[in-house]
């Protein structure tokens, strides 16, 4: 006879089992040997061999890898704050009584879902120098004052730019997401605050931004963790900057060699996994540093 | 009255500014289609061309037709050679170049400055050399002609491989259905598997009181910090030591052992169906398996229907998963294929790089506006349940 606690705990082990398979091999496994691996010299040919923090300090003392860092940083410092400006102002703009919103949503909305190999296509085309739409479009107008449009991609000045622009086009997620947070503040605010004479900027300065600051914070945490792995858009382009000739060193002038590409390239074209391990270790360490921060700074503003 | 104006102007505004931005959100994508519709030649024009055309003239007394080559600069004559190595060709002689060559040619009819250079257009591997002329603009008519055949010619070659009509790489060759089949293949299983596993499990954590569940569910949160790259590594060496490295396994196995986000999605999901439901059913004799079999699930349709939606988008979108494990082009999915197939051309068709692109948008939009309700509430609970 089993008693009904250890009934309970087996019925909910037996639900969970399958988590407990897969947590277990594809999460916690991997977290720890990447770990140890960060310690090891090791390429996936030969077994791991212990070497104590050579990794971490060959890091310090690695350029691309600074270079890779900062130009991860640059890109997320811009990224996120502008996605975050475009976002909400968009939803502001469907969350005033318009006509069609729905059909304006689809627009806005629909490039966020476009897959990332075929979006990276479509800008690399736009943005392309010579044939380029953009270059199109702004090659008369810049020629009125005798300067040409730069070429985007191939530019180490503008390929970041370029980059950052066209991940303005992809920010109707997180429009979604403020639309319904929008939509969610209560009437009676608006109400109260009209009485009080508050309208227009001051009005969404004090009445809406407070009520949807959860909500922008969520945003704009994922958005940082997100744009600090970026990889595929930043690999496709890079390859290509580089003729397609399969070498991924973040072309032009290294000016598209973010974070993870370094990784992706350091664990899997040089087999260096040992070293990759402690570079994602890194990471994860920004990662969670930033949000910790993030999270402090949203509860300093919240309680106010 | 003023603030009726005040009003008006306000709405004339936002109006203004949602049609601004519509415009640059959308123009992309007509781009894209505009390209996929356009011969080459007309991709590569500056100013861009906003309208595919196809033109038409007569050349030889034949209507047929041509691609618009260049204008001519100067007046100069077309003619035949009669002495030399080309005797008997047909060419452009410039009026000063015909003072060079004088009497060793024979006029075949004058040419303007302005006219256009035309070049007849032909099927593929036609042999011998398309005819041309040299054409006063009046005498080219067009019309607008929406090359469907890019999508056509830009499939068949997905795989990179050069055209190659003795057949010998044709054995190689792998067709854009593989790679569709292994992009549905991905995504169909891995759907499956998210919406089993992840009810399952959310339903022991959500409906089931055991010792050590909230430690364990604490736990499952906690995972969701983890970056990717971290975990990149060993679980590449896991699927080399199972055999996977090069096999869609990789990338549709795991989420048959659930995810800590959908088990987050779907246990708040469950916390919100009443407990009585479950107590009555309890009272009846009902087993813990058959009360989320019969009674939790056919509630939960709208979150299983937003996870298998958004587990569909994102494995039809990925592209590191495929690049990390697959190793040959008979296994790659769409998104992979895409990319080895602008790698290989080096980039430069870019209307059948536009037309291969659409076809992977393609099947992503039109899920969007079947589900649109669900998508849109997806997204929003996601949002919000921080």
């Amino acid at each position: 006879m089993i008693s009904r606690p250890n009934k309970n705990l087996l019925t909910g082990l037996a639900f969970t089992s399958l988590w407990i398979v897969g947590l277990s091999v594809f999460t916690l496994y991997p977290v720890f040997a990447s770990l140890y691996y960060s310690f090891c010299d090791y390429s996936i040919l030969k077994s791991a061999v212990w070497c104590g923090l050579e990794n971490y300090q060959e890091l310090f003392h690695d350029d691309l890898f600074w270079k890779s860092l900062r130009n991860t940083l640059l890109y997320a410092a811009l990224s996120v704050p502008l996605g975050t400006v475009v976002a909400l102002a968009l939803a502001l703009l469907l969350n005033c009584e318009v006509r069609g919103r729905a059909f304006f949503r689809v627009f806005f909305y629909l490039p966020s879902i476009v897959p990332v190999v075929a979006s990276s296509m479509l800008w690399l085309w736009i943005f392309n120098g010579q044939y380029g739409l953009l270059n199109g479009v702004l090659g008369p107008i810049l020629g009125v004052f005798h300067l040409s449009p730069p070429s985007w991609f191939t530019d180490p000045a503008w390929a970041k730019p370029a980059l950052i622009i066209m991940s303005l086009w992809g920010t109707g997620n997180a429009m979604v997401i403020y639309l319904a947070g929008l939509q969610d503040v209560p009437k009676e605010l608006y109400e109260a605050a009209e009485i009080d004479g508050a309208t227009g900027w001051r009005r969404f300065w004090h009445v809406t931004l407070p009520t949807i600051a959860p909500v922008v914070y969520f945003n704009v945490l994922m958005g940082m963790i997100s744009a600090l792995q970026i990889f595929t858009q930043a690999f496709i382009i890079s390859n290509t900057a580089n003729g397609g000739t399969g070498t991924f060193d973040g072309a032009p002038v290294r000016s598209l060699l973010f974070y993870t590409m370094y990784l992706f390239t350091t664990a899997f074209h040089d087999l260096r996994m040992g070293y990759a391990s402690a570079m994602a270790y890194v990471l994860f360490v920004i990662i969670a540093f930033l949000s910790w921060l993030a999270t402090r700074l949203s509860r300093n503003h919240t309680t106010r | 009255m003023t603030t009726d104006a005040a009003k008006l102007t306000r709405r004339a505004v936002i109006y203004a500014l949602l049609i601004a931005a519509s415009f640059l959100f959308v123009v992309p994508f007509l781009w894209l289609l505009i390209t996929s519709l356009k011969p080459i030649e007309q991709s590569t024009t500056m100013p861009p061309k906003w309208i595919p055309e196809a033109y038409f003239t007569e050349i030889d007394g034949q209507k047929v037709e041509v691609t618009k080559d260049f204008r001519v600069g100067q007046a100069g004559v077309v003619a035949e050679e009669l002495q030399g190595e080309h005797a008997g060709q047909r060419n452009f002689f410039s009026a000063q170049q015909m003072s060079t060559v004088g009497p060793n040619i024979r006029v075949i009819y004058p040419v303007e400055a302005g006219w256009w250079r035309v070049t007849e257009k032909r099927p593929e591997h036609t042999p011998g050399n398309p005819r041309w002329a040299y054409v006063p603009p009046a005498a080219i008519t067009s019309r607008i002609a929406f090359r469907w055949r890019n999508y056509y010619d830009a499939l068949s070659r997905l795989d990179g491989s050069a055209d190659d009509p003795s057949g010998i790489a044709a054995k190689h060759r792998v067709s854009f259905w593989r790679f569709l089949s292994n992009s549905l293949i991905i995504c169909v299983l891995g759907v499956i598997g998210t919406v089993l596993s992840n009810a399952i499990v959310a339903y022991g954590f959500a409906r089931v009181r055991w010792r050590g569940r909230d430690l364990f569910f604490a736990l499952t949160l906690a995972t969701m910090m983890v970056p990717f790259p971290v975990l990149m590594v060993p679980l590449y060496s896991v699927f080399k030591n199972l055999g996977w490295i090069g096999t869609l396994l990789p990338l549709w196995v795991p989420s048959w052992f659930g995810s800590a986000f959908n088990i987050f999605l779907m246990r708040q999901f469950f916390l919100g169906i009443p407990e009585e439901l479950s107590e009555a059913a309890r009272i009846d004799g009902c087993s813990e398996w058959r009360i989320f079999w019969r009674i939790i699930l056919p509630l939960s349709k709208p979150v299983l229907a937003t996870a298998a939606l958004f587990h569909f988008l994102y494995a039809w979108n990925d592209f590191m998963g495929p690049l990390l494990y697959l190793t040959r082009k008979e296994t790659f999915p769409l998104s992979l294929a895409l990319q080895n197939f602008q790698a290989q051309n080096g980039g430069v068709q870019w209307h059948h790089l536009m037309a291969a692109s659409a076809v992977t948008i393609f099947p992503v939009i039109v899920l969007f506006f079947l589900a649109q309700k669900t998508f849109i509430r997806g997204i929003a609970t996601t949002g919000s349940k921080s």
